[in-house]
C-alpha cells in the first residue's frame, strides 16, 4: 500500500484518517492514466477518492483551463460536492478552483467560466450537452484530464446516462487520454457498468476498484399489532409502531413505495403524533422550495423523521440518520439496499432497517427480501442499449459544434458503451431523421436542418437551428402535469391531469400533507382551498409502482414451497399457509398452480405466476381474449403483483390450454400497438428527438390547443410510415421497457406440462387477498369507446333516470322556445343571488312539463 | 357510423361521429378546422412531424362527403394552418382536395384567425360568416348569437371511468349553438371546461365526445359555479 504525498498526507493525518484502499487505488489508476470504476457501499469517502488524483495533480503541476469534470445526476448534489470539495482545498492551499454549472448557474456567471474556467467544474447531463453544443468546445475542453461521473449506477441504462455517455465519446475526441472515472452503488451488473463508463466501450478498458462493504445491515419485521392484514399496500396499520420506532430514534426516513401511500403514511403519522415530533413530507410531486426546505432542515438535525419516496433514493449524504423504516414490500433488491444506505452513511456501524409489511404477501416479500440482502445478492437489469432519441439529439447537438462526417461521427457514437451495437442503418436513419424529418415523402427538404458539402461533411444550416437545438437539449420529459395552488395563496406542487379530470369541485383530496377541497381550474392551475369534507382521495400517478423483481419473486416462490422455509415467518403467515395447503395446495417453485372456484354466481380463476402487477395485467388481458373465444364469458380480471385472477360466467373447464405459450402470438402485437405505453414511449421519444416541442410551463392554455398532439402524430405516422425510424425506436424501446412481456413469456415456458388445476367448492387462503385487493382493472387501448359508453350510460343513470337519446335532444330543443322570452330576463337580474340551476336540462324539463 | 340528431333553431341537425354537421334539409354539411399543411408549418420551424396530415385529413373529408352527398359544403375556418399553407400543398393533396371541392355545387370558405384571405385559385366564395335561414356560420362563436355554428375552439371533453379518463374532441353544444371538433389530423383541443369555452355555455349544455362509430353524450355543467370556484 502506497502513501501519499505531502500535503495531503498531513491533512489526512490531522484528520486522524488513514486513506482508503480504494482511495489509493483510484490515485494508482489515475498514475497510469487509466479509466477506472468504483464500486462501494455509500459512505466511505467515495468522492473524495474521486476527486484526490485530480487534486493531487494540480499540487503537483499547478495550471489553469479545465482539468476535471464532475457529472452528477442531481444539481443539488453538484452543489453539496462543490462544498465539501472546496473545504479540504482551502485548508491544503491548493491552487485550484471549483465551481459549478447547471440550469441554474446564472448568465454572468456561465460566460466568465467560458472564458476563465475553474480547474474543477462541477455539472449535470444536461448543462454538459449544451456546453459541447458550442463552437468554443474544443478549446475549453482540450486539456480535460478527468472525467468523474458520481451514481453511475443510477445514470447507466437511462436517457440521461445515454446523452452522458454520448459525450464523454466527444469528450474523448476532444481531449486524447481522458480519464474516465466511475463512482457507483453496489450493483448486480458490473461487467456492464464498466463497458458503459468505458471510453472504448470495452469492460477491460476501466480498472475496476471494489470498496470494503461496511458492516452488514441489521434488518428486522415490524408487523402492525393486532390483526394482520389481508390485503391493502399502505401500511397504515402500523403507522403507530412507526411512530413508536420515530420516538426512539434520533433520526429515520420513513421510504414508502408510492407518492399515494406517502400521503396517507404521513397523514396517519400525524393524526397520533400527540408530541408533535418534527416529522416531515417528501415526494417527488411536492414543489422544489417545498423539497429543498425539507432537506435543509434535514441535513440541519431539524427533523426527528421525513417520510419519503424514491425522490430521496439519491442525494446528499445525511450522515446522521439513525435508521430506515420501509413501509410496504421493497419490491426490489437493489433498491432495498440502496435505501438501508441511506439510513447510516458512517462505514464501521451498522445500517438499521425495519421492514414493514403491510399485508400477508408483503410478509414474504419482506423476508425473501432480507435473505437476499445476507445473501449479497442484487437485482436489475444490466443497462440496456441507447435510445435513437438520445441519439438524434446528439447529432445536431454535434452539428452545432463543428461540421462532421457521417463515417466519423458514427466511429465515434460506436465507441461509446451504450451505443457500441448501433447499427450502421440505424444511425443513417437517425441522420436522416435529423436533416429533414427522413420521411418516404420527401416533403421537407427545403426545410433541412443539415446540409452537406461536396466533401460529404455535415453542418448545421444556420444559428437559428443552432440556437433551438441547445435550447431543446435534455432528455427529461413530464407527463402533463397541473400546479396545486391554494386559493390566494402559495403553489403547493403539481397533480397529473387526468386525476384533476375525476376531480368535482367540492371533492376533497389529500396532497402535501393536507386534506385539500377541489375548487376549480384555472388555466394550467387547479385551486383548492384548505379542508374540507368527505372520504379524501389520494392523487395517484402514472408508473407509480414498481412490480416485483424477478430474483424476489424466485425467492418468495421458493420460501412458499418448502415449508421448512417457513419458521422464519410470523405465526399468522405460517397458519394461512398451512390452511392454504390443506384446503388447496401451495404453488410449487417452478410450476404454476391455477384454483378455480364458484363465488357469487360467477367463476373465479386464480393463477399464482409471481410475475409482478405489469406482466400480470398483460396476461390477463391476453387470457381473457382467450377465454372470450372459449366460451367462458369472462367479465373481469385483475393483476397483483403475485396472482392473475379472472372471473367468467362459466367454468373455465380448460385453464391448462389458456396458459400456453401461443397465447403471446399476434394479438399481443396487435394489442401492444394500441397500448397507451406504447403512445407514452412514443411521446417521450419524440419530444427527445425533437419532433414535438417540449412543453414549456406557463405556456398559455389557449396556445395549447395549436400545440402538437403526440398521439395524434402517432396514429398518422403508424398509418402512413410504420417502419420509420421514431417508429421503430418506440418498439424496440417499448419492447425493453415491456419486460413484462418477456417475463410472460419465462414463465409460460417454465410452467409447460407443470401446471397443477385445482377446482375447489370456494375461495382459498391464499386467493384471498387477491380478491380483496381494491385497484383497477386494467383496459387496453382498443377498449376506450367500451369505457366510454360504459361511463355515459352511468352519467345519464346518475342524471336523469334511463333517458334516451333522441328524447333528451327533443327536450333541449323544446326547452329553448320556451326559455327565450321566460326564464331569460329574471334570471339576468338575479345572477347575484340566485344559484344557477344544476343542469340545463332538468331546468328545461322542469319548464315544459 | 350512427350519428346524432340534434335540433338547433328549429332545424334538424345530424351530428357525425367524424366531427362533421350535416343539415340534411339544405343538403349542407359543415366542418371545421381542417388546419392542413399543420405538418409543413413545423416542419418550416424545425419540428419535422409526419407530412401526411393533409392527406390524412383529406381522406376523411372525402369519406365524409361522400357519405352525406351534400350541394353544399360549409368550411368554418382555419382550414388552411397558416395564409400560406395552400402553396405548400403537395400537387397529390392538391388534386385530392379538387376532386372533393368538386363533387359539390356549393363551396363557401368561413375564413378563420389561421387563414383569414380566401385560398387562391380553389372553387367557392370566401365570407367571415354565412347565413341561411335560421342558421349561421361562423368561425368564432359570438356570445350573443343564435342558431350558430362555429369552430375555432376545437372542444374536447374527458369523461372519468373506471379506468381512468378518457379525453375526446366533441362538439359542445346547447340550445344556441354547436361548435364543432376539429377535424384536422394534427388539431389537439381546448378542454370544455376552460372559461375560454366555457362562458359560451353559463347555463351548461351537452358534450357528444367522438366514438369510433357513434357518439357518447353527457351533460356539461353550467359555467358560473365553475367559474365562481375558480376565483
Amino acid at each position: 500500500m502506497g502513501t501519499l504525498p505531502e500535503p495531503f498526507a498531513g491533512w489526512f493525518a490531522a484528520r486522524g484518517w488513514t486513506p482508503r484502499p480504494h482511495q489509493l487505488a483510484l490515485w494508482k489508476a489515475a498514475q497510469s492514466g487509466e479509466s477506472a470504476l468504483l464500486i462501494a457501499p455509500t459512505g466511505g469517502g467515495k468522492t473524495l477518492a474521486g476527486f484526490l488524483p485530480s487534486l493531487m495533480d494540480l499540487h503537483a503541476n499547478p495550471r489553469e483551463g479545465l482539468h476535471t469534470l464532475y457529472v452528477s445526476p442531481l444539481k443539488a448534489l453538484a452543489v453539496d460536492i462543490a462544498r465539501n470539495l472546496t473545504t479540504p482545498v482551502e485548508e491544503m492551499g491548493l491552487p485550484i478552483r471549483i465551481e459549478t454549472r447547471t440550469g441554474d448557474t446564472p448568465q454572468n456567471r456561465r460566460a466568465r467560466q467560458r472564458e476563465t474556467p475553474p480547474q474543477i467544474l462541477l455539472t449535470t447531463p444536461e448543462s454538459l450537452a449544451v456546453l459541447l453544443a458550442n463552437p468554443e468546445a474544443p478549446e475549453f475542453f482540450a486539456g480535460l484530464k478527468a472525467v468523474v461521473v458520481d451514481e453511475a449506477h443510477a445514470m447507466a441504462g437511462t436517457k440521461r446516462g445515454d446523452q452522458l455517455s454520448l459525450c464523454m465519446a466527444r469528450l474523448d475526441l476532444l481531449a486524447p487520454g481522458l480519464r474516465h472515472v466511475g463512482l457507483s452503488a453496489t450493483v448486480a451488473h458490473p461487467e456492464a457498468l464498466r463497458a458503459w463508463l468505458s471510453p472504448s466501450a470495452r469492460a477491460e478498458d476501466v480498472r475496476l476498484v471494489l470498496g470494503k462493504g461496511g458492516a452488514e445491515p441489521v434488518m428486522d419485521l415490524m408487523l402492525p399489532e393486532g390483526h394482520l392484514p389481508w390485503g391493502g399496500h399502505m401500511g397504515i396499520a402500523s403507522a403507530p409502531g412507526i411512530l413508536a420506532r420515530i420516538e426512539e430514534a434520533g433520526v429515520t426516513i420513513v421510504f414508502v413505495n408510492t407518492r399515494a401511500q406517502a400521503e396517507l403514511i404521513f397523514a396517519a403519522l400525524w393524526k397520533i403524533n400527540e408530541r408533535n415530533l418534527p416529522i416531515a413530507l417528501h415526494h417527488g410531486s411536492l414543489q422544489i422550495e417545498q423539497r429543498r426546505k425539507v432537506e435543509a432542515a434535514m441535513a440541519a438535525g431539524k427533523l426527528r423523521a421525513v417520510v419519503a419516496t424514491a425522490s430521496l433514493d439519491l442525494g446528499i449524504d445525511w450522515g446522521a440518520v439513525d435508521q430506515m423504516i420501509h413501509v410496504g414490500a421493497p419490491k426490489g433488491v437493489s433498491r432495498l439496499l440502496q435505501r438501508i444506505g441511506r439510513a447510516n452513511h458512517r462505514m464501521d456501524e451498522p445500517s438499521r432497517a425495519v421492514l414493514v409489511p403491510a399485508n400477508r404477501f408483503e410478509v414474504l416479500e419482506c423476508v425473501a427480501a432480507t435473505e437476499a440482502v445476507r445473501a449479497h445478492e442484487l437485482d436489475g437489469d444490466a443497462p440496456r442499449p441507447g435510445g435513437l432519441d438520445v441519439l438524434a439529439q446528439h447529432i445536431l447537438a454535434m452539428a452545432c459544434q463543428a461540421p462532421f462526417h457521417p463515417d466519423a461521427l458514427y466511429a465515434e457514437v460506436t465507441r461509446c458503451g451504450a451505443y457500441s451495437t448501433l447499427a450502421r442503418r440505424d444511425f443513417d436513419d437517425v441522420l436522416r431523421f435529423v436533416e429533414d424529418g427522413g420521411y418516404a415523402l420527401r416533403a421537407y427538404d427545403r426545410f433541412r436542418r443539415l446540409f452537406r458539402d461536396s466533401e460529404d461533411m455535415v453542418h448545421i444550416r444556420d444559428l437559428r437551428v443552432a440556437r433551438q437545438a441547445r435550447m431543446n437539449l435534455g432528455t427529461i420529459v413530464d407527463t402533463p402535469m397541473l400546479k396545486v395552488r391554494i386559493r390566494g395563496g402559495p403553489v403547493l406542487g403539481e397533480v397529473e391531469e387526468w386525476f384533476a379530470s375525476t376531480l368535482e369541485p367540492g371533492n376533497s383530496f389529500i396532497f402535501a400533507g393536507q386534506v385539500l377541497r377541489y375548487e376549480g381550474i384555472d388555466a394550467l392551475t387547479m385551486v383548492v382551498t384548505r379542508g374540507g369534507d368527505g372520504d379524501p382521495r389520494v392523487p395517484a400517478y402514472a408508473g407509480a409502482r414498481m412490480p416485483l423483481s424477478t430474483n424476489l419473486s424466485f425467492r418468495v416462490r421458493s420460501i412458499l414451497a418448502d415449508p421448512r422455509r417457513w419458521r422464519g415467518l410470523p405465526e399468522p403467515v405460517r397458519d394461512w399457509l398451512r390452511l392454504q395447503r390443506h384446503r388447496s395446495e401451495l404453488p410449487q417453485r417452478d410450476g404454476l398452480l391455477v384454483e378455480v372456484f364458484p363465488k357469487g354466481g360467477r367463476w373465479f380463476m386464480v393463477a399464482y405466476c409471481f410475475e409482478g402487477r405489469l406482466a400480470h395485467q398483460t396476461l390477463g388481458m391476453l387470457i381473457t381474449k382467450r377465454m372470450e373465444r372459449m366460451g367462458y364469458g369472462p367479465m373481469g380480471y385483475l393483476g397483483t403483483d403475485y396472482v392473475l385472477a379472472t372471473w367468467s360466467a362459466f367454468e373455465p373447464t380448460d385453464p391448462e390450454h389458456l396458459f400456453e405459450e401461443d397465447i403471446l402470438g399476434e394479438e399481443l402485437e396487435e394489442w401492444i400497438a394500441e397500448s397507451s405505453m406504447l403512445r407514452r414511449t412514443f411521446r417521450s421519444i419524440a419530444t427527445i428527438a425533437g419532433l414535438i416541442e417540449k412543453n414549456h410551463p406557463g405556456q398559455e392554455k389557449s396556445g395549447r390547443q395549436m400545440t402538437m398532439n403526440s398521439d395524434l402524430i402517432y396514429d398518422v405516422l403508424r398509418k402512413h410510415e410504420p417502419d420509420h425510424i421514431l417508429l421503430r425506436a418506440t418498439r424496440a424501446e417499448a419492447a425493453r421497457g415491456l419486460t413484462d412481456v418477456s417475463r410472460i413469456a419465462t414463465l409460460l415456458a417454465r410452467v409447460q406440462g407443470a401446471i397443477r388445476v385445482r377446482r375447489l367448492d370456494r375461495v382459498s387462503p391464499l386467493a384471498v387477498p387477491a380478491l380483496i385487493e381494491e385497484g383497477r382493472e386494467w383496459v387496453a387501448g382498443g377498449a376506450e369507446d367500451a369505457l366510454l359508453a360504459e361511463a355515459a350510460a352511468l352519467v345519464d343513470e346518475a342524471t336523469d333516470g334511463a333517458e334516451h337519446f333522441a328524447d333528451v335532444l327533443a327536450e333541449v330543443t323544446e326547452g329553448v322556445r320556451v326559455r327565450s322570452g321566460v326564464v331569460d330576463r329574471p334570471r339576468r337580474q338575479d345572477r347575484k343571488r340566485r344559484p344557477p340551476p344544476r343542469r340545463f336540462i332538468r331546468s328545461a324539463k322542469g319548464l315544459g312539463g | 357510423m350512427t350519428p346524432a340528431p340534434l335540433h338547433l333553431a328549429g332545424e334538424r341537425l345530424m351530428l357525425d361521429p367524424m366531427g362533421v354537421v350535416s343539415w340534411p334539409a339544405r343538403r349542407t354539411l359543415a366542418v371545421s378546422d381542417l388546419h392542413l399543411e399543420k405538418g409543413s408549418h413545423f416542419a418550416a420551424r424545425g419540428h419535422f412531424v409526419p407530412p401526411y396530415d393533409t392527406r390524412e385529413t383529406l381522406t376523411k373529408l372525402a369519406l365524409a362527403t361522400r357519405r352525406y352527398r351534400p350541394a353544399r359544403l360549409v368550411l368554418l375556418g382555419d382550414s388552411f394552418h397558416d395564409a400560406r399553407g395552400c402553396e405548400r400543398m403537395a400537387p397529390a393533396d392538391c388534386a385530392a382536395l379538387g376532386r372533393i371541392l368538386a363533387s359539390v355545387e356549393e363551396v363557401v370558405w368561413v375564413l378563420g384567425n389561421h387563414d383569414p384571405v380566401a385560398p387562391v385559385g380553389l372553387p367557392g366564395i370566401a365570407v367571415s360568416s354565412f347565413a341561411d335561414g335560421p342558421l349561421t356560420f361562423r368561425h368564432e362563436a359570438d356570445p350573443r348569437a343564435s342558431g350558430e355554428l362555429s369552430g375555432h375552439f376545437h372542444p374536447k371533453a374527458t369523461l372519468a371511468t373506471r379506468a381512468g379518463g378518457v379525453c375526446r374532441p366533441c362538439f359542445a353544444t346547447d340550445a344556441r349553438r354547436v361548435i364543432l371538433p376539429a377535424f384536422g389530423a394534427y388539431t389537439g383541443g381546448l378542454d370544455v371546461r376552460d372559461p375560454a369555452l366555457g362562458c359560451l355555455f353559463p347555463r351548461g349544455g351537452r358534450v357528444f365526445l367522438l366514438g369510433a362509430d357513434r357518439l357518447f353524450s353527457v351533460p356539461m355543467a353550467p359555467m358560473r359555479r365553475r367559474a365562481e370556484a375558480a376565483l
